[in-house]
């Protein structure tokens, strides 16, 4: 039994919520003292600059008002006029409106828009725009882009071609790493023909090592050993494969690194020799290798530690003249030994929280170098103030592994709070289209300390309406509030470990539940109590009942909730008989008088119908392959066609043994959501 | 016992329930039987004090024990096994606790014959339970047909008992609900049954615009029984468990040698989505009767009332600044116009009737700043928007339903048109059509017409124009008001021109804008997209006071 008081006027809180001010975008600025850069007006950059991308990072690049921190920000406040490309369906998007010119691309998919050199650089031409801001995917490390840029006298606002080649390959960017005095992982990649010399190799690299055929692609056949005799097993293992499934002998033999971090550095330099380092920024939490949330700085990392990676990456940053600002990857083991990854040659997605951390704003820096300014700011003058914290909000994949995309019915930003900044490419009323990247927006609190930055991440998160299109804000609120987090206790495993089959959604604890429950009823009771308050004169009386003591049942997943509400004044006082102890994690509440729960159990069950002889689109995308033909028999879990969207290609794969019956699509065809695919007998 | 009487048009399953179900009477405790046998133990005592207070309070209090358990204890259980809730829970789950006052609980039925008249054949209350009660305190009167009792067979008292209340809330002016579940006509009383039948479908045409009258069909209605729903304002019906036809499927078989099933022929699905006869159809019991609930909150009593207005908590100058870019640039793309309707109204709250008929003009029950107002929009989702035969329809009645009961009329346009072809013309676009320019004309509530793209034609003089007396008159930018789209208009101005594709541009710049219109005083404004619920709240307080009066006639002459 629990007995809950609820604020009064709970109805009009929840439409507060539901409904409130739509205008928050244009609320009060929060400058604060630490975004200290002042913009020298005297210093000329370019007249135009042509932005080469979508979505929030072409939005965060001409100036913008999601950005709410920076009182005035990168090409708007340095007086440069910003031309915006874009494809025929983003003809309406923010970023495409936002800027003082727009040109159209191409059609919606990348290949024929944003990643389609020549129209853009027609409409380089056409704008006489001067410079180029790739953002971050894209074009953004294309060499042959820069290249054709350079050609035409266009300034590319990012580094020199030869940097983003160096680093571009993998395998030529740790060589480079290896002789500019970068830890890199410790490794043994050739022909070992002993068992003593495998284990002479692993003695050197220092246990534990990882063993796997060098021609076995990522994790596959990959052994670790902690000693010398796991070593030899894994020898005879890892040789026997290699010869057996790839008829290539070589091994790699390569420094495990267990519990692993991902912590990259910021690094800025200009044309003139000159690099700093801007701190680091730790991205562990990551799902299937996509970072979700990230801080600035790591909870891990040490003054000397830092130090230490931060002038390894300028290091690198000056072996390759790097100009403009880049990112250089490290993976930290649990003693800090770290070891170079691979340095991304553009913006980062996760710029902001640097940026929130040190008062530089780096797309401002980033086009000051390409005019040829040098850098003005000192090593010593970069700061850490306060800890800032990203949650990437996206369109996470359907649980079926799918996307669900749609048009966004409500969307509001919680820029209400202070000390919050949100960089977005869309609005109310957008559409999260199936071409492009599901990312809603990054979501970025600012604290003093890292508890103000992540209670501050929780408040935004609880602020945030997204309807429409499903969203990761339950899991994103899950991550910053778990213990694990919070005592700064993740590695790159963090969500496996936590979340072994997935996250399932929230899991109420029992006070929480109750709360839930008695707000449920009460709101119940509430929108009753206002049926029965019919305004103006009426001709017949209204008669309500007279009424304060409801019993009520609410359906809570497959738990069901009797309960009594008394309501004295504005309290509403819900006592909970709890008989259920588990649950569902869905919060699909169904809130019934006690007759109409009672009655309801003769209501019958109803029968879903028998799906599984028919394929049908589970979203809107283009046909990339059809695997079978009528008349063709498939096993249960054949695919029977491919589908494109949002950039993932998703198998459909038969439910049961049948014969096709018919096929109703063919490759290079746009399906919507719930088109007939495949019929099966 | 052998089936003393039989069900009209209903299947064989149906009958053989009921015998099933009547053979489970004789063990019941205070059913009828026992009541109106005499010499048994109990009323041998009875009848000792036969003219005493005491033996008529016990005998009514009898009847009141049987009439509440109607067919009995099994048959009861039969209905439940049936997925089926009696006749008294629907009402109770209907109705606000304690307030349904019953009438007509002692009524029997009169049959003589086929052994009708024995004591064991007669049930008090027979087989419909009637009376007025509260729906959030605000008067409704109900009939709830009781399958348990023969069928639901409709017998002449039950036919009277209907009759009575519909009188009476006709001279209170207060809703009638019907709650069907009857096998038809009570056969074994022949004419009287029939009778009975007529006596409702009358007062069901005079109570039509007087007050608001729905069905829910939650068993069989079959047969002439179909025709009250018919007439009433709104039929709703159970999925799996409601039917509707004139015929079942056994006739059918031997007439037309067509194999349908109950469910095709005249399931909810049917009725929603082929033939529209039901406007709305829910899950189950329990879901249509909370469901009629809430759709009972939008109506006024009676064609005396006001539409009747809620609190509300959602600002009445709240801006929708999706709206702004909701209509896409390239006019032949489509979006939504749910998307529209729903985040204009209150709190997304929006009751729409057949949403699977005639998807191409979207109608429904909103508020405005809590006031009651029906929605009409053309969908552009669905072939275009265009008005074709069905969708003038079921345009048409709503809008009637509306004028009739004070409800304001909210018009969203986007139409490129009637729809053409033989299938259309062959059957009576013209006269289909004029249905709902009719209604639309005639309409005498306010009128707030938004048109937020195309308005050609005739479509455009239809949609609630300016010229067929509304109110305020609203075009948004992306508004085209014209003859016909660019492409046609073209063909037929600069026949054998050779640069068609210029003509074409002139074309747009000239009317695919809704300047036209606006300097003609046709529409009152155009307006940003997203003030447009501030505006149409706005309107709505000046409008309640709108006064304005047809030319006196006995009836108008719709084109039927």
């Amino acid at each position: 039994m629990a007995a809950h008081g609820l604020p009064p006027s709970l109805s009009r809180l929840l439409f507060a919520v539901k409904y409130g001010s739509l205008q928050s975008r244009c609320c009060a600025l929060h400058s604060k003292a630490q975004y200290s850069t002042v913009h020298n007006p005297g210093e000329k950059t370019f007249d135009k600059i042509l932005i080469a991308n979508r979505g929030e990072i072409a939005c965060r690049v001409r100036l913008l008002d999601t950005l709410i921190n920076f009182e005035h920000m990168n090409s708007h406040k340095m007086g440069i006029q910003t031309v915006a490309v874009h494809s025929d369906v983003d003809s309406s998007a923010v970023h495409a409106k936002m800027a003082d010119e727009a040109v159209c691309v191409g059609p919606a998919p990348t290949s024929k828009s944003y990643l389609n050199m020549d129209a853009i650089m027609d409409a380089i031409r056409a704008t006489g725009a001067q410079a180029v801001h790739p953002g971050y995917g894209f074009l953004s490390e294309n060499k042959e882009f820069a290249k054709r840029l350079a050609a035409e006298g266009v300034a590319f606002i990012g580094p020199d071609t030869h940097a983003i080649q160096a680093m571009g390959d993998k395998i030529e960017s740790k060589l480079i790493a290896k002789a500019a005095k970068v830890n890199t992982i410790p490794g043994f990649d050739g022909v070992v023909e002993t068992v003593e010399e495998a284990v002479k190799i692993a003695q050197e690299i220092g246990y534990p090592v990882m063993i796997k055929a060098s021609a076995g692609g990522g994790g596959k056949g990959m052994r670790i050993s902690w000693n010398d005799e796991e070593t030899r097993e894994g020898f005879r293992f890892s040789s026997q494969e290699a010869a057996s499934s790839f008829g290539d002998d070589r091994l790699l033999i390569e420094k495990y690194i267990d519990n692993p971090r991902h912590i990259e550095i910021q690094v800025l330099a200009d044309k003139h020799g000159n690099a700093l380092w801007l701190n680091e920024r730790e991205c562990s939490i990551q799902r299937r290798n996509q970072k979700v949330v990230e801080e600035a700085p790591s909870t891990f990392l040490d003054p000397e530690t830092r130090r230490l990676m931060g002038e390894q990456a300028v290091q690198l940053a000056k072996a390759v003249q790097y100009s403009s600002a880049g990112t250089v990857e490290f993976l930290v083991d649990s003693k800090k030994n770290f070891y170079f990854l691979e340095m991304n040659t553009r913006l980062q997605v996760e710029h902001p929280i640097t940026e929130c951390i040190t008062g530089l704003d780096l797309v401002e820096q980033m086009i000051r170098v390409a005019k040829g300014y040098q850098l003005h700011h000192k090593q010593e003058d970069i700061p850490i103030n306060g800890w800032a914290i990203e949650s990437r909000v996206y369109d996470p994949y359907k649980s079926f592994g799918l996307p669900s995309i749609g048009r966004l019915s409500q969307y509001q930003e919680p820029l209400n709070l202070s000390n919050v900044r949100v960089d977005s490419g869309i609005q109310e009323g957008s559409d999260i289209s199936i071409y492009y990247d599901p990312m809603i927006s990054k979501l970025v609190t600012y604290g003093a300390t890292r508890a103000e930055a992540l209670a501050k991440m929780e408040d935004a998160l609880d602020n945030y309406v997204i309807r429409g299109v499903t969203h990761n804000i339950p899991l994103l609120r899950e991550i910053i509030t778990h213990p694990r987090f919070i005592s700064g206790d993740i590695s790159t495993n963090f969500l496996p470990e936590v979340y072994p089959d997935g996250f399932k959604g929230h899991q109420l604890e029992a006070d929480k539940r109750r709360e839930l429950l008695a707000s449920a009823a009460a709101l119940y009771i509430t929108a009753q109590l206002r049926s029965q308050k019919v305004l103006g004169g009426l001709r017949v009386s209204s008669a309500p009942v007279e009424c304060n003591h409801w019993e009520l049942c609410v359906e809570l997943g497959d738990g069901r909730h009797a309960m009594e509400v008394t309501k004295s004044g504005d309290v509403f006082t819900v006592t909970i008989g709890l008989k259920q102890t588990s649950l569902l994690c869905s919060f699909q509440l169904r809130v019934l008088s006690k007759l109409a729960a009672e009655l309801n159990s003769y209501m019958p069950e109803k029968v879903p119908e028998d799906t599984s002889s028919i394929l049908r689109s589970p979203m809107p995308g283009t046909i990339v392959a059809v695997s079978v033909k009528p008349g063709d028999t498939v096993a249960a879990g054949q695919e029977i066609c491919v589908i494109e969207a949002m950039k993932m290609q998703n198998s459909l794969t038969a439910v049961k043994q049948a014969k096709v019956k018919s096929v109703h699509c063919k490759p290079g065809e746009t399906v919507g959501e719930g088109d007939l695919l495949v019929e099966l007998e | 016992m052998a089936a003393a009487f039989s069900v009209a048009r209903s299947s064989c399953g149906l009958i053989n329930g009921l015998r099933t179900s009547l053979r489970g009477l004789a063990p019941l405790k205070h059913g009828a039987v026992a009541a109106s046998v005499p010499g048994t133990g109990l009323h041998r005592g009875c009848r000792r004090y036969s003219v005493g207070h005491l033996s008529v309070k016990e005998r009514v209090d009898e009847k009141r024990r049987a009439a509440l358990v109607g067919g009995g204890q099994s048959r009861i259980d039969a209905q439940h096994k049936r997925g089926k809730l009696t006749a008294r829970e629907r009402v109770q789950l209907l109705l606000d606790p304690e307030s349904f006052v019953e009438t007509d609980m002692f009524v029997e039925h009169r049959c003589s014959d086929f052994a009708m008249e024995q004591d064991r054949n007669k049930f008090p209350g027979d087989s419909v339970v009637t009376g007025r009660g509260r729906i959030n305190g605000r008067l409704v009167y109900v009939f709830s047909q009781d399958f348990t009792v023969f069928g639901g067979s409709l017998s002449g008292a039950h036919a009277q008992k209907i009759c009575k209340i519909m009188d009476q809330a006709m001279t209170v002016g207060a809703p009638v609900i019907g709650l069907n579940d009857s096998g038809g006509a009570r056969i074994q009383e022949g004419v009287e049954s029939l009778a009975g039948y007529a006596d409702i479908f009358l007062r069901n045409v005079l109570a039509s615009g007087v007050v608001p009258q729905i069905s829910l069909i939650m068993g069989p209605c079959a047969g002439g029984a179909v025709y009250s729903p018919a007439l009433t304002d709104f039929t709703f019906m159970v999925k799996d468990t409601s039917y509707l036809f004139i015929t079942g499927p056994d006739v059918v078989k031997s007439v037309t040698n067509e194999d349908v099933t109950q469910e095709e022929l005249g399931g909810a699905k049917t009725h929603t989505s082929v033939s529209g006869v039901a406007h709305h159809a829910f899950e189950n019991d329990v879901e249509a009767l909370l469901n009629l609930r809430e759709f009972f909150n939008f109506l006024p009593l009676s064609n005396q009332d006001p539409a009747p207005i809620r609190e509300c908590h959602d600002p009445s100058d709240r801006l929708v600044p999706s709206l702004d870019t909701i209509v896409p640039f390239e006019s032949t793309k489509a979006y939504d116009m749910l998307d529209i309707i729903q985040s204009i109204v209150d709190e997304r709250d929006f009751f729409e009737i057949m949403p699977n008929y005639a998807k191409n003009i979207v109608v429904g029950f909103a508020r405005m700043n809590g006031r009651t107002v029906g929605i009409v929009g053309n969908q552009p989702k669905v072939a275009s928007g265009c008005l074709d035969i069905n969708s003038s329809v079921k345009g048409a009645r709503f809008v009637r339903f509306c004028d009739a009961f004070n409800i304001p009329i909210i018009t969203f346009v986007d139409v490129p048109g009637f729809l053409p072809g033989t299938a259309q013309e062959y059957g009576g676009i013209i006269r289909h059509g004029a249905k709902l320019l009719f209604a639309f004309a005639e309409a005498t509530v306010p009128k707030i017409t938004i048109i937020t793209r195309k308005a050609y034609g005739g479509a455009y003089d239809v949609m609630s124009s300016k010229h067929l007396r509304g109110d305020v008159n609203y075009a948004w930018p992306s508004a085209e008001v014209a003859v016909m789209g660019a492409k046609g208009a073209v063909q037929i101005i600069f026949r054998g021109k050779e640069n068609q594709a210029e003509a074409e541009a002139e074309y747009v710049e000239k009317f695919a804008n809704p300047f036209p219109a606006a300097v003609r005083g046709f529409v009152d404004d155009i307006i940003e997209p997203s003030t447009t619920r501030k505006k149409i709240c706005r309107d709505l307080e000046v409008l309640a006071s709108k006064k304005q009066v047809n030319p006196w006639k006995k009836h108008a002459n719709i084109p039927l």
